[in-house]
């Protein structure tokens, strides 16, 4: 009988593990794995060709359509690009709004994050624990945009509408009663002994190969460099507020958990300050060149009626130049770099997705591995693949 | 402040690399090198490894597709040096089939992104390892994110139940893509502000 040596698995594109279509291609040497091949763009949508056929207003949508577990922190990297090439200023208040919806995005991404990894090592609980409280979490979305996934909540110039002051309230409420919920989880999952066997140890990156391949975010910082966009090159209010930044030890998938638990503690203070010091005023920009009449001026005013049409037809003007923003979302540094050419569509739209980059390290960080750490790398890769395919 | 952090920047870099960038812009607070395909690899791997700028993480490439021009593509490169704080973009422009040289060898991760270039816009890179199409469908042809590349593509995908299988058919829409043009045809309103501003830049 002949002896074969490798083995070629095929992992997906239908996986559970997989979190979403990742299809991969390993090649096995008994069990340990030698290389690893992401096939990724089945989902790819040509986002990026479609904003460049669309007006500034039409194409914010397509961004909560990259990580569909944080809609707005996307959102808020292209209203700023938007803004920065405007030159215009935001009110304080919608700096403040964007702020709380983003640190939610945050906890829904980290929570959906670290219970899912545990589902991957085999523990199921967590999930049905968390789900609960992104479901709160969605509620909020919901209530301040009208749904709760594809928010289209932010404008360039500020945010849609105002929050009713209920919600203000219970978002208050939920901060007083999740972090209780966080220590559930962590008594699950922190000192559980298959939990740190399955993940101590394993995925190891180092300051330097973190560096090399473009890690951002918890990768990074799992790694021991302690960079966060909200501190570093500080946007909106984040520079008013205080907050920690967790950094990691080891670099392995065990500390990116612990990473992103502490997050989720300090998200919550944010949110708790913000909710404290938010202040009255109007929630986007007044200059009606840019954001739309309210209606009763509409009925009203023939200037607003003017504004109201072109706004929604021919959409506004956009200064040639080019720009790049970017925003620390919950996955890392997820950044839009965009190019007016004067017209009121973009001429290009480049989306730097932190997936895209982290997902590309896989064969470097799996190699040497056996085939059930994969899972658990995938998890702590956060990967999710509407903003990997774009 | 910032400000004050990239002026400093651009003259140093000028002042170090003055052959091999051709110009540099500072625009939105952001720094723009330009220089040539030729010069492009010693400018990243010197702004990598220089102790002096220590530009350790490349942020993404984008490229961009201007068909109308004589050198019809740019790539922007995106670096982040993470000790300085510090953002900047090289960009390089250059003809059709010109073919550019991979950073793979500086920085790893630029394989996927040369390969989404790759695949989007057709540019070829020298000595990338594994130089094949990423995000687009098993043997798909064209490169979609070129100005002349229809939005609706060119073929479509479904199941059939005749051949139980899923097959691939040209484009067929009930209804034509239609691109209008909002802008107006008729010239706006000169707002006072407005003329006094061209009449000063007619001045000048």
């Amino acid at each position: 009988m002949k002896k074969t040596k490798s083995m070629t698995l095929n992992f997906g594109p239908q996986h559970p593990a997989a979190h979403g279509v990742l299809r991969l291609i390993l090649e096995l040497e008994g069990e340990i794995v030698e290389k690893a091949d992401p096939h990724i763009g089945l989902l790819h949508r040509g986002t990026e060709k479609l904003i460049e056929n669309k007006t500034y207003t039409q194409a914010l949508p397509y961004f909560d359509r990259l990580d569909y577990v944080a809609p707005m922190n996307q959102e808020h990297a292209f209203a700023l690009a938007t803004e920065k090439l405007l030159k215009i200023e935001v009110p304080v208040r919608a700096k403040y709004i964007r702020v709380i919806f983003c640190e939610i995005g945050r906890i829904l991404s980290h929570i959906l994050n670290v219970t899912t990894q545990a589902l991957d090592v085999g523990a199921l609980t967590p999930s049905l624990w968390g789900f609960e409280e992104r479901e709160t979490l969605m509620t909020f979305y919901e209530r301040a945009s009208g749904s709760r996934l594809h928010a289209n909540y932010f404008r360039t110039g500020g945010v849609h509408k105002d929050l009713p002051t209920k919600l203000i309230e219970d978002v208050g409420k939920f901060c007083e009663t999740f972090p209780k919920i966080i220590d559930d989880l962590e008594d699950l999952l922190t000192e559980n002994r298959i939990f740190k066997q399955r993940n101590v140890d394993i995925g190891l990156v180092s300051k330097k190969d973190a560096l090399d391949h473009s890690f951002t975010g918890v990768m990074l910082r799992g790694s021991g460099i302690p960079w966060d966009l909200r501190k570093s090159q500080p946007y909106e209010c984040y520079q008013d507020l205080s907050f920690k930044i967790p950094v990691g030890k080891n670099g392995d998938c065990y500390d990116r958990y612990l990473c992103r638990i502490e997050e989720m503690r300090e998200s919550i203070k944010i949110i708790k300050q913000c909710i404290k010091n938010l202040p009255k005023g109007p929630v986007k920009t007044v200059d009606g060149k840019i954001s739309p009449p309210n209606r009763d001026d509409l009925k009203q005013s023939m200037e607003a009626l003017i504004h109201h049409f072109k706004l929604f037809t021919e959409g506004f003007r956009v200064p040639a130049g080019n720009v790049y923003s970017a925003v620390e979302a919950p996955k890392g540094e997820f950044g839009v770099y965009l190019i007016s050419d004067g017209s009121n569509r973009p001429y290009r739209c480049k989306i730097r997705a932190p997936g895209f980059s982290h997902l590309q390290a896989m064969d470097f960080l799996i190699k040497g591995h056996m085939l059930a750490d994969v899972p658990a790398v995938l998890g702590s890769l956060d990967i999710v693949f509407g903003e990997v395919d774009r | 402040m910032i400000e004050k952090k990239l002026n400093k920047l651009e003259k140093l870099i000028n002042a170090e690399l003055s052959s091999k960038i051709s110009n540099s812009i500072i625009s939105f607070e952001e720094l723009l090198l330009q220089t040539s395909v030729n010069n492009i690899i010693d400018v990243i791997k010197f702004l990598k490894l220089d102790d002096k700028f220590k530009f350790k993480q490349l942020i993404d490439i984008a490229a961009i597709d201007y068909p109308n021009e004589e050198k019809r593509f740019e790539l922007v490169y995106l670096l982040l040096s993470i000790e300085n704080n510090l953002r900047v973009k090289i960009s390089i422009k250059f003809e059709t089939n010109e073919k550019i040289p991979s950073i793979v060898k500086i920085f790893p991760s630029a394989n996927w992104m040369e390969r989404e270039i790759f695949d989007m816009y057709g540019i070829k890179f020298i000595n990338h390892p594994d130089l094949r199409r990423i995000l687009t469908d098993y043997n798909f042809k064209g490169h979609p994110l070129r100005k002349d590349f229809p939005l609706t593509g060119f073929n479509e995908v479904r199941y059939s139940e005749k051949e139980k299988k899923v097959i691939y058919e040209p484009v067929k829409l009930e209804q034509n893509y239609r691109n209008f043009d909002f802008s107006s045809p008729w010239e706006g309103t000169n707002y006072l502000k407005e003329v006094k501003e061209s009449e000063k830049n007619e001045k000048n």
